[in-house]
């Protein structure tokens, strides 16, 4: 299930519509999977988790920084994500099942803002993308 | 795991707005499945299943017709589908993980074309209406 040129085209495209926004987005998408998936919550218990919070909004960047290293490096994202995959697995140890909850809401985040662009071919493209980054997130658990 | 009078509100007052273009977001919502997760295509080698066939708009009205009658009666979620949960136990035998991925592909959609009334409040209601509708489906394979 590699990326294939026509996923990479797309991908690239859209994170190049987004520009400096993409921290807006992953932050509604945080907001939006503690809400839907509050067992989600359990790994920010140190954190203001309130709509509109902050600390949101700075995890939201971080995520948004993650993401924006990973459509940068489409060609090596296990090299490109070393260092978060390693973060993830002996740190937050996050369950993989919740990083599909937040592409999730990532994705219904990203089609409401830009529904236009947002065509079944852009969302398969997103998705095979953020499958790839969870795989490398999570590859070094076990 | 049930539907508050607040979640009850927001999805039957959203069902409003969806009704109106039923068939278009059935159609749109089927074509986003089979392209993000083309293993769904397997319950369907009776179809064609290019874009614009009519057999798919048939379909995807259906699934969204049956949604509708779900929110319809969404203080007897079990009883309005019970015929459907028996098709889908004696009969489909759709994997349960696909109704995971028809809610997802649903929701994108309906944000799409809703950005204003899908909050982050709505987009939690409606995903655990999904839930339960899945769960009725599912609740008679064994």
């Amino acid at each position: 299930m590699a990326l294939s040129a026509a996923d990479r085209a797309l991908v690239r495209a859209l994170w190049k519509k987004l520009g400096g926004n993409v921290g807006i987005y992953t932050t509604e998408a945080l907001e939006r999977t503690f809400l839907a998936f509050p067992s989600t919550k359990t790994y920010f218990p140190h954190l203001d988790l309130s709509p509109g919070s902050a600390q949101v909004k700075a995890l939201g960047q971080k995520v948004a920084e993650a993401l924006t290293l990973a459509v940068d490096h489409l060609d090596d994202l296990p090299g490109a994500l070393s260092a978060l995959s390693d973060l993830h697995a002996r740190k937050l140890r996050v369950d993989p099942a919740s990083f599909k909850l937040l592409g999730h809401c990532l994705l219904v985040t990203l089609a409401r803002h830009y529904p236009g662009d947002f065509s079944p071919a852009l969302q398969a493209s997103l998705d095979k993308f953020l499958s790839h980054v969870i795989s490398a997130l999570a590859s070094k658990y076990r | 795991m049930s539907l508050t009078k607040t979640e009850r509100a927001i999805i039957v007052s959203m069902w409003g707005k969806i009704a109106t273009q039923a068939d278009t977001i059935g159609t749109e919502t089927l074509e986003r499945l089979f392209l993000s997760y083309p293993q769904t295509k397997t319950y369907f080698p009776h179809f064609d299943l290019h874009a614009g066939s009519a057999q798919l708009r048939a379909h995807g009205s259906k699934v969204v017709a049956a949604v509708g009658d779900a929110v319809k009666s969404i203080d007897n979620i079990a009883g309005a589908l019970a015929k459907l949960s028996e098709l889908h136990a004696y009969i489909l035998r759709v994997d349960p993980v696909n109704f995971k991925l028809l809610s997802h592909c649903l929701l994108v959609t309906v944000a799409a074309r809703f950005p204003a009334d899908f909050t982050a409040e709505a987009h939690a209601a409606w995903d655990k209406f999904m839930s339960v509708v899945s769960s009725v489906l599912t609740e008679k394979y064994r």
